[in-house]
């Protein structure tokens, strides 16, 4: 029995809240709604905070929702049928990324080599610092694999851990936690480094923390949302040809 | 509006079946991008105002749209409780390396074959 099904046994009043909330919870409204409104929520904190990192909205918005669910004891899959609504517009919003890119063609064209020495390095470190780090702390194998392409959108992600031996599940949400984290450091870690060119910024926020990343470099500046978005899309081409050839180098 | 929702969801669907028939390495949305994007070129100039506030309207609230997924640690809470720390310490590692490498590389680089950053491309 969950929480609140102990307490429906206990009082009338909760006990027919209760019912509306197993009657709600049977259609996508509920989910979708809360969904929104967690995000609504975290949103607010985050621009109350001053866009400080460490109010990031989406990890608000997760820790609300999981702590909702386990205490109402609902599943993922009865949260998912509401909340795919908004999970199926991550396609057309990477669509949409073209349009950002393509203001900022010039500043690409003439940057390229930088950007591609920027790239490899960037993307062998994402996933050599991963594993490395992961396996002096003791993770197990299972776990390491599933690491490996935690840089890259949670599509490629999930596509690379299944087929090197993960668990693209796991993968996923260590893919969400790497944009949270990368959102997070991004910014103390540029200033400590003092790189100003938002060109770089951009970039190195954008390949280490793929979508959650860019969401944070568009709001701030339009340059680095840019390259964050080409940071991105190349790390994901990247990553995907990386990772099978370092496990078969270290593996 | 309408047009250029349908525009987007028409590069995402041919991106996923190219992706489905050459068996290519990347997701359909990222063959999408690609392909919008190929077009922006082959058009030239400013693009479309309506695809502008389109594009904008889904990348003002990016962020929103990895809730769904996140939310999916609840079903590894036991793992994830069990290694927290190679899997922390990993991820906070790996994320503060990862952007230092990536921005000293490109920052030293553009000083060296001087594609330094200009004013106006600074500004919208």
């Amino acid at each position: 029995m969950s929480e609140l099904e102990t307490q429906a046994a206990l009082d009338p009043v909760a006990s027919e809240l209760y019912e509306v909330w197993v009657y709600l919870a049977t259609s996508p409204l509920l989910f979708l709604t809360l969904t929104l409104a967690a995000y609504l929520l975290g949103d607010w904190i985050y621009r109350r905070a001053g866009l400080s990192p460490w109010a990031n909205p989406v990890l608000i918005a997760v820790l609300l929702l999981v702590g909702l669910l386990v205490l109402t004891g609902t599943s993922y899959s009865t949260y998912f049928d509401g909340a795919q609504f908004v999970h199926f517009l991550l396609g057309p919003a990477t669509v949409a990324l073209a349009v950002p890119l393509y203001r900022n063609v010039r500043a690409l064209r003439r940057t390229l080599i930088p950007l591609l020495v920027a790239l490899i390095g960037g993307a062998a470190t994402a996933v050599g610092s991963a594993i490395g780090i992961g396996w002096l702390l003791g993770a197990t194998r299972e776990t390491l694999l599933s690491l490996a392409p935690k840089s890259v959108t949670t599509p490629i992600a999930m596509g690379v851990s299944e087929a090197i031996g993960g668990l693209p599940s796991l993968t996923a949400v260590l893919v969400i936690l790497t944009g949270i984290l990368g959102a997070v450091l991004a910014t103390g870690t540029l200033n400590l480094l003092r790189i100003k060119d938002w060109r770089a910024r951009g970039f190195a926020i954008g390949l280490s923390a793929h979508g959650i990343g860019t969401a944070r470099a568009l709001q701030i500046n339009e340059v680095a949302g840019a390259f964050s978005s080409l940071a991105m899309g190349l790390n994901g081409l990247a990553t995907a040809m990386l990772v099978p050839l370092l496990l078969r180098l270290f593996g | 509006m309408l047009f250029f929702i349908t525009l987007l969801l028409l590069c995402q669907l041919i991106g996923e079946a190219a992706v489905r028939l050459v068996d290519l390495p990347v997701p359909g949305p990222v063959v999408g991008m690609a392909l919008l994007f190929l077009g922006l070129l082959i058009r030239g100039g400013e693009p479309p105002e309506e695809l502008g506030q389109v594009a904008n309207g889904l990348l003002n609230n990016l962020a929103l749209l990895f809730v769904p997924a996140g939310v999916g640690v609840m079903l590894h809470l036991d793992l994830v409780r069990a290694e927290w720390l190679p899997i922390l310490g990993a991820l906070i590692g790996s994320a503060v390396l990862t952007v230092a490498v990536t921005a000293l590389l490109l920052s030293l680089t553009a000083r060296i074959t001087g594609a330094e950053a200009r004013q106006e491309e600074r500004k919208e």
